[in-house]
């Protein structure tokens, strides 16, 4: 302000004698008639009205001139592009019926013309093109390319094929772009099918717009391209017209992108095959074809542009047509005619296991007529887990990796799928059920994530969009490092134990092998050291040793206090396991087809095969594409208490870590989890907004003597009140069962005969032994409220365990509190 | 007597019979019976039935999801002297729809209500995933197993 100030003094008094000077100067011109005025300002405006005169005019009508010339030119110009639009497209059309009987001859041929096309069409779209294209054409001259990739991949959105944006972007718009295009898209296709998916999907945005006739010519190309809106792209012009096109050059995205499903249509087992449909699939979409296929091999223009439209890349510019011709093309193509994947579902449940599989059954039962997709990469429809580690195992059946049925505990038998496949439908007939349905993809693997346009892609690059979609991926099982750098032999002889392949081949391995060796004292590795413990000891397999190891001093070290995790110990050694507690391993090696596990401590275990159960990794890959946050504490993606991770997207199962209102943020490994979560997940999706409530449980059965159900938090490291009974011969989880007849314990009729022996061996404890941890209650206890409680050898009081963590309030003595639960009763 | 033990963070104690015949005196908190969060059963407050209550397993979710919920709901708003005589239409058609798929809904029961209690403990009762819904599902754990054939 004051700079302003001081400046404004000097130049005032400036002004001011300017101005008076004029004043003068008028006056004296004035009166002395004709006399030029001396000091006149130095500023002398050309425009002035002392200045008007010839020059003035010549300059209006300069300005005016090219002014009019301009506008003239750029309305032919305008004129034009139409023209040959209009050109071009009949041509298209008549020409996509020739190509369509033509089979595609080369792929290359075609990605090189298209991006030639391609490359004249847009400069600008340059930007664009930086996203999708990976790499693979570096060199050849950038030139605008950018732009027509740019293009391309901006419909396209995700991926597309980089390379396919590459070539483009390499092929100069000249026709010399052709032939070094042409190589370079060469290279391109040859991997994968994105390739010429790319080529295609930049023709699509093309044929979106007007496409340019223009014979052998990548202008023509380009044009197409360019401007689905408006005709004007045309390829010589591009530069010129890339201003204009660059409006035309959105539209044509846009319209692309809002096409998706049709081309995902295509897609599904499409190679980069040239197939008859896919012509007839890119005929439509239009592309700067005629142009690719002038300049190299016509047949194949049509045919690579087709392709990417099968890859359902490209988003189509003309959604109705391609589909019906990607429809016959798939059903033609595709080995398995079911596999034909929809491209739309209202509710999209990624993952096939136990939490998407509750989602599915609420949300039909809260939305009736829902449509809901499972997209799994396992080969095998929904099924449950914790038979797998134990119910199985107990089988009499021989033929019980077949049928993959189990007795309950009431003695009827099940299978561990959830529903027989008679539950599900086709996803071919999901869209045009009357009342909707559950189908199931299987082995498809959801690769990326499109949360803006609501649409993930498959690994066959096939598009599904959604309206509400549930991540439910679970994990993979963790492995040791030393193990993975063992090699092959040594991974070869070792199970990751998940899923029924691997149930079906560590029983294969039981029955042939003479010792198992299972690292991990957790549940998993508990279960399954009991489960083989026990059935070599049921006369079939005799000879088998099992071996359990972990770094933990007991059994569920992690989970039970010092005292009850020793008790446990134990109680797994009778059940004919060798229990190798403490130890660390340092390294594996395979000698005589003998694995050799050497522990931190010196020690040496031969054995035949390890089964790993060292945890689970969740599966966050979706993360990144999706723009998920994960959880840097418990891994597994962050939503809220409610289950969602964005909108539209809900995250349950293994994979989530939630916010338990009541327990604080937490990621919970267990069935009942899953189910509970996936229930919530499913109700959450149909518009509930409820939030993570009712507490899930947990149990796990080690043999016939110990048997326990928990609740909440039940981590070793939190400090425990234990209420326990003196014991009686009636406390088991197999006298539970028989008496109540309402038990959860997943007991079998294996159970009568194997308890024989071991009943002999231990004796059920008459009366007080100190150290008999026969059934009790413990508490966990963090800031002395309760918020985790196990019921040992203690069942059907699941609900008022709940109440107590549900009410989080803090109990004086827990004696009182255990009271509730009337442990010496059954 | 009560016994009692501290190893370390963890208490233990060992109690009789006896110890544990006096009432608790521990204080639970009110349950409040219109807590929204809360997990329903078959019915909910307002009078509506819970088509997401793991009682009905399946039934309201799979192919015949659509016949049986019609036949169940008019048997549940049913006013008539003999409660569902009114709704035989709807229930020939959910038995109808049901008989196509013999895998999911076996033959073997034949009453329509029994149906419901059995066919949701036949899919999810006695076993784990029923332990767990059985236990997520206040109203009627013991019902759904005992009824199990």
């Amino acid at each position: 302000m004051l700079k302003c100030r001081t400046v404004w003094k000097k130049l005032a008094p400036l002004a001011r004698s300017s101005s008076t000077l004029c004043r003068q100067n008028v006056k004296r011109t004035g009166l002395n008639n004709g006399r030029i005025p001396t000091c006149v300002p130095a500023a002398n405006m050309s425009t002035g009205p002392g200045g008007l005169g010839g020059d003035n005019l010549k300059y209006t009508i300069m300005v005016g001139a090219a002014c009019v010339g301009s506008l003239t030119y750029a309305y032919f110009l305008l004129k034009g592009d139409q023209k040959r639009y209009q050109e071009r497209i009949e041509e298209i059309t008549t020409r996509s019926q020739r190509s369509s009987k033509e089979e595609a001859a080369t792929v290359q041929s075609e990605p090189p013309a298209v991006e030639a096309t391609q490359t004249e069409a847009v400069p600008e779209s340059v930007p664009e093109a930086a996203p999708s294209p990976e790499e693979p054409s570096p060199p050849a001259a950038p030139a605008e390319e950018p732009a027509a990739p740019a293009e391309a991949a901006a419909p396209s959105e995700t991926t597309a094929p980089p390379p396919a944006d590459e070539p483009v972007v390499e092929a100069p718009p000249e026709e010399a772009a052709t032939p070094v295009a042409a190589p370079v898209v060469e290279e391109e296709p040859s991997p994968p099918s994105e390739p010429p998916a790319a080529p295609a999907e930049l023709a699509e945005p093309a044929p979106a717009g007007p496409t340019e006739p223009a014979p052998a010519e990548p202008a023509p190309a380009e044009l197409a391209e360019s401007a689905p809106a408006e005709p004007a792209e045309s390829s010589p012009a591009e530069l010129a017209e890339s201003a204009p096109a660059e409006p035309a050059e959105h539209t044509p995205a846009e319209l692309a992108e809002s096409a998706p499903a049709e081309l995902t249509e295509s897609a599904p087992a499409e190679p980069a095959e040239h197939t008859p449909a896919e012509l007839a699939e890119s005929a439509p979409a239009e592309p700067a074809e005629s142009s690719p296929a002038e300049l190299a091999e016509s047949d194949p223009a049509p045919v690579v542009e087709s392709e990417p439209a099968a890859a359902a890349e490209t988003p189509t510019a003309e959604p109705p047509e391609p589909q019906p011709e990607v429809v016959a093309e798939s059903a033609a193509d595709s080995t398995p005619a079911s596999l034909k994947v929809p491209s739309h579902s209202p509710y999209l449940l990624i993952g096939g296991g136990t939490a998407s599989f509750a989602a599915a059954r609420s949300i039909r039962a809260r939305d009736p007529g829902a449509r809901v997709l499972i997209v799994t990469d396992e080969p095998d429809l929904p099924y449950m887990r914790p038979p797998l580690s134990k119910e199985l195992w107990f089988s009499d059946d021989p033929s019980v990796t077949e049928t993959l049925r189990f007795k309950q505990w009431n003695g009827k038998e099940r299978s561990i799928y959830f529903q027989p496949p008679s539950f599900y439908i086709n996803s071919e007939e999901l869209a045009s059920a009357e009342n909707g349905g559950v189908a199931v993809l299987t082995g498809k693997k959801v690769v990326h994530m499109d949360v803006r346009g609501n649409k993930v892609k498959l690994d066959d690059d096939t598009e599904i969009s959604y309206d509400k979609c549930l991540i439910a991926t679970g994990g993979v099982p963790r492995n040791l490092q030393v193990i993975e750098r063992a090699g092959e032999e040594v991974m070869k002889k070792t199970t990751l134990f998940r899923k029924i392949e691997d149930f079906k081949s560590l029983d294969n391995v039981s029955r042939n092998a003479k010792s198992i060796t299972i690292i991990g004292g957790g549940f998993l590795g508990s279960e399954l050291a009991c489960a083989l413990g026990r059935r070599c000891k049921t006369t079939r397999q005799s000879g088998l040793e099992v071996i359990q190891m972990f770094p933990e001093k007991g059994n569920m070290g992690k989970v039970l206090p010092e005292y009850l995790s020793n008790w446990t110990t134990e109680k797994v050694k009778r059940e004919g396991v060798k229990v190798i507690a403490e130890a660390l391993v340092k390294s594996v090696t395979c000698k005589d087809d003998k694995l050799e596990i050497h522990l931190k401590d010196g020690r040496l275990v031969k054995t035949d095969h390890i089964v790993a159960a060292v945890g689970l990794e969740p599966n966050v890959d979706l993360a990144k594409s999706a723009g998920l946050e994960v959880d840097s504490d418990f891994g597994g993606y962050r939503v809220n208490a409610e289950l969602q991770a964005r909108s539209n997207i809900w995250v349950a199962g293994d994979a989530a870590c939630f916010y338990d209102i009541r327990l604080g943020r937490r990621r919970v490994e267990h069935h009942d989890h899953a189910v509970v979560s996936g229930r919530l997940a499913g109700e959450n999706m149909t518009g509930a907004s409820k939030p993570y409530w009712h507490q899930s449980m947990f149990w796990s059965d080690l043999g016939p003597d110990v048997g326990y159900e928990a609740i909440g938090i039940v981590d070793s490291s939190l400090p425990t009140v234990g209420v326990f009974a003196k014991a009686t011969a009636k406390d088991t989880p197999k006298a539970a069962t028989e008496k109540s007849g309402t038990g959860i314990r997943s007991e079998s009729e294996t159970e009568d005969t194997a308890t024989s022996p071991v009943a002999s061996v231990t004796p059920l404890p008459p009366v007080a032994h100190k150290d008999d941890y026969g059934k009790g209650v413990i508490f966990y206890l963090r800031d002395k409220v309760v918020v985790g409680i196990i019921l040992w050898n203690v069942f059907n009081r699941m609900p008022i365990a709940r109440k107590i963590i549900k009410d989080g309030e803090e109990h004086a003595d827990l004696n009182e509190v255990a009271k509730l639960f009337n442990i010496h009763e059954d | 007597m009560s016994s009692v033990r501290q190893e370390g963070k963890d208490k233990i104690i060992f109690v009789t019979k006896e110890d544990h015949e006096t009432p608790s005196s521990a204080e639970l908190v009110e349950e409040d019976p219109n807590d929204p969060y809360e997990e329903r059963g078959l019915i909910l407050p307002n009078g509506e039935i819970n088509w997401n209550c793991p009682c009905l397993g399946g039934m309201a979710s799979g192919p015949c999801g659509t016949e049986f919920k019609d036949a169940f709901s008019c048997f549940h708003y049913s006013k008539e002297e003999v409660k569902g005589s009114d709704c035989l239409e709807q229930f020939r058609a959910m038995q109808e729809c049901m008989q196509r798929y013999p895998e999911l809904y076996p033959q073997e029961d034949e009453k329509s209500s029994s149906k419901t209690s059995q066919d949701s403990t036949e899919e999810s009762g006695a076993n784990s995933t029923s332990a767990s819904e059985q236990d997520s599902n206040t109203s009627q754990p013991d019902t759904e197993s005992t009824a199990e054939s």
